[in-house]
């Protein structure tokens, strides 16, 4: 099972209400996938300030803030629940090996210029609630919601995966070859931090995408090398692609309007959505890569 | 009679529906704001008219007998699976494995119907004025099914004795799967199936026939070592 959402605007008319919209697709995928959620938003891209997305756990924030702003001067925090937002000038790389060995019970959750993610265990609409997703404001979203089968339902076994600046993956589906291509990409440099297929797939999207690949010819040349059953959807700076593995059995739907396009597990996630019912539907076919602004 | 999913819950509005007085002589109903519903009039029983106005999720009219089901909207997966007589209209696309298993009836898909439509069918007579996805008529096994645009790839794959019109192109044949020879029976029941689907302007001879080779589910005494 599992559920999968996502939505693009392709006009301004929506971006104040994009949470609310994505908060209610992922409410009404509880019944695909009732043990975790997750939802990564694409909001206020910025040339120089980097967004760090972080699950903080059980730590105190106020402590943790004293402590990372030592370390990290001017960063700026916001806390959201268990997630703490980080804002900073700083380069990625140094932020990372910082956050790494100074506080271990903090898992970078994503990074980026734009990307905002946050994901927990428990039922969609509680973890929706704690996030105040409806108050989100932003230029796309990409949510999920887990129905765990491969690993264990955990903070790191929740989707949206994020292997890269501003990228993010949601996958509906399992492969079968994620431990040799693990194994494959970690040769090449890519760190893992969770058992999950899916992060496996993010990976491979972040390799490829590194090597200057386009969204579409990456997840094209996935079809040839991810092995399994699947409908992804990927997340860039700039847009979202979705695509369905040859035999598709995993379903997906599109809803298109001249000022957003809505992808779903199902018809029902998106049935709330304004202007639905005169939006072009249609299923997107097996082995084809569809992708909006990138 | 209007049925609204907004104001009444499915399960309420089913139970309606397949518990309907033998006696009442009222069995037109409407059902308003589906918004995507999985098995909405599933296991009606009874002659009865509904028309559903919107899109519908998995299963719509699943199990149906005797009833008329028309859906002015898109379909999810598996509409009129395992259908025994009555008909299904949808005025939209369905989803994947439309008509699956279906032993009776007929459904009719003015648009697209996805992959795997007609698997395992048993009887059903299936019509789609649009085009199949791939792998459409998998293993079935009786009934008709008639596609006035293309098919996708696999068409038929290990097919048992339905027939099989495609009047557009077919991407690849499944196995065991073949072009056959258009006698004047099978213009009949081509002419009787557009006429009952409101088809016009469509040439029964503008359809070529597919039907099963019998190699891969007859007994062979060539192969009896292998038995």
């Amino acid at each position: 099972m599992c559920g999968i959402v996502g939505i693009y605007l392709k006009t301004k008319k929506f971006e104040k209400n994009l949470g609310k919209m994505l908060s209610g697709m992922l409410n009404n995928m509880e019944s695909r996938g009732p043990d975790s959620a997750g939802f990564a938003i694409y909001k206020d891209e910025s040339k120089k300030i980097y967004k760090f997305s972080l699950c903080i756990n059980d730590l105190n924030f106020n402590s943790f803030k004293k402590e990372i702003t030592k370390k990290i001067k001017k960063a700026k925090l916001t806390q959201i629940s268990d997630h703490v937002i980080l804002k900073t000038l700083e380069q990625p790389k140094k932020v990372i090996e910082i956050i790494n060995s100074n506080f271990p019970k903090v898992s970078i959750v994503g990074y980026g210029r734009s990307i905002e993610i946050f994901k927990q265990v428990g039922n969609p609409k509680d973890v929706v609630k704690k996030f105040r997703l409806d108050s989100f404001s932003g230029t796309h979203g990409i949510g999920h919601t887990r129905m765990a089968t491969e690993s264990a339902i955990t903070t790191d076994g929740s989707h949206p995966y994020s292997t890269g600046e501003d990228e993010c993956l949601v996958h509906n589906g399992s492969l079968s070859n994620h431990n040799n291509l693990r194994r494959e990409l970690t040769k090449k440099g890519n760190v893992f931090n969770s058992e999950n297929d899916t992060e496996v797939a993010a990976g491979y999207v972040s390799n490829s995408l590194s090597n200057n690949k386009s969204l579409k010819d990456t997840l094209t040349s996935g079809l040839k090398d991810l092995d399994g059953f699947y409908t992804f959807i990927a997340g860039t700076r700039k847009g979202f692609a979705v695509v369905r593995d040859e035999i598709a059995c995993k379903p997906a739907v599109i809803a298109e309007t001249k000022n957003y396009v809505a992808i779903a597990s199902e018809f029902q996630a998106m049935a709330h959505l304004p202007d639905v019912n005169s939006a072009k539907i249609f299923e997107p076919e097996p082995g084809i890569v569809y992708s909006w602004g990138n | 009679m209007k049925l609204d999913l907004k104001k009444k819950k499915l399960r309420e509005i089913n139970n309606t529906l397949q518990n309907l007085d033998n006696k009442k002589n009222d069995r037109d109903f409407v059902i308003i704001n589906p918004e995507g519903s999985h098995a909405l009039c599933a296991g009606l029983n009874q002659e009865m008219k509904v028309l559903i106005k919107g899109h519908v999720g998995y299963y719509c009219a699943g199990m149906n007998q005797k009833a008329h089901v028309t859906i002015d909207g898109n379909v999810g997966t598996g509409v009129a699976e395992n259908m025994m007589s009555g008909t299904v209209h949808v005025k939209g696309n369905a989803s994947q494995s439309a008509g699956a298993t279906a032993h009776g009836g007929l459904l009719v898909i003015d648009g697209d119907a996805s992959s795997r439509c007609g698997i395992s069918m048993k009887g059903v007579d299936i019509v789609v004025k649009g085009s199949v996805g791939h792998m459409s008529a998998f293993m079935a096994q009786s009934g008709t099914m008639l596609v006035c645009g293309d098919a996708g790839e696999a068409l038929g794959d290990s097919l048992y004795e339905t027939d099989i019109f495609v009047k557009g192109s077919v991407k690849s044949l499944g196995a065991d799967c073949i072009e056959k020879k258009m006698e004047k029976k099978h213009l009949n029941k081509i002419s009787a199936l557009l006429k009952k689907s409101e088809i016009k302007n469509i040439k029964p001879d503008s359809f070529k026939r597919y039907g099963s080779a019998r190699k891969l589910y007859n007994f062979n005494i060539d192969n009896v070592s292998s038995y």
